[in-house]
């Protein structure tokens, strides 16, 4: 249901971890490479994980989601290492009877994600490279 | 001994990701990231902005640290994509 993944994210798979008889609705939310930040066209980006810690903090989130919201399951993956434009990042999947408790689910468990998971991003650009250490949000 | 994990523009900034640290009566977590930017001066610029966690788990800069503990300092997270 938690998992870290150096290669690209299999998003059936991630899908599928949340499917349910129960369940009238599954809502997922993708984050994807985009090619520009901060008004600079963006190559790549690298992402690197404290991997234990991580773990434990999605772990914590999906445990969060399910006690707060009257949901089925949630399920999260996360990329690490080197991301072209266009890939996915992340992918949270959230299972429920009825589409509203999955949408507010998903929002949730993305925006702590961005908070709690010690995740770093590195952006590289023509003319060199940074770590976002601030995020703005969006 | 303390396992010290320091990651992303901390662990540029130190050449290093992980370190030991020889445990002290006493040691907090404030007082380990002390040693570590006395040894370590490119730390310091950034020390305002990071965060501490002992064994997994976020912690407080005056939470003690103790033979066998794992300690990591961070700059702000930054995952999840856009």
């Amino acid at each position: 249901m938690i998992q870290l993944v150096a290669g690209p994210i299999d998003a059936a798979a991630v899908i599928r971890q949340v499917q349910s008889p129960a369940a009238g609705a599954v809502v997922t939310f993708d984050g994807v490479v985009r090619n520009h930040a901060r008004g600079k066209a963006v190559t790549h980006l690298f992402y690197e994980a404290y991997d234990d810690m991580a773990l434990k903090e999605m772990d914590a989130i999906r445990t969060r989601s399910l006690e707060q919201f009257p949901v089925i399951e949630v399920a999260i993956a996360h990329r690490v290492g080197r991301l072209e434009i266009g890939e996915s990042s992340v992918l949270v999947a959230v299972s429920s009877a009825h589409r509203k408790d999955a949408f507010e689910a998903c929002r949730f468990a993305i925006d702590t994600l961005k908070k709690t998971v010690p995740i770093w991003k590195r952006e590289h650009y023509e003319d060199g490279e940074v770590w976002v250490e601030e995020y703005a949000g969006g | 001994m303390i396992t010290v994990h320091l990651f992303a523009s901390l662990r540029e900034a130190a050449g290093r990701g992980t370190l030991e640290l020889e445990a002290v009566e006493g040691l907090t977590v404030h007082g380990l990231l002390d040693q570590l930017c006395r040894q370590y001066p490119r730390l310091e610029p950034l020390r305002p902005s990071l965060r501490g966690a002992v064994n997994q788990s976020y912690a407080d800069w005056g939470d003690s640290v103790s033979d066998g503990d794992e300690v990591a300092f961070f700059p702000p997270v930054s995952g999840g994509g856009p």
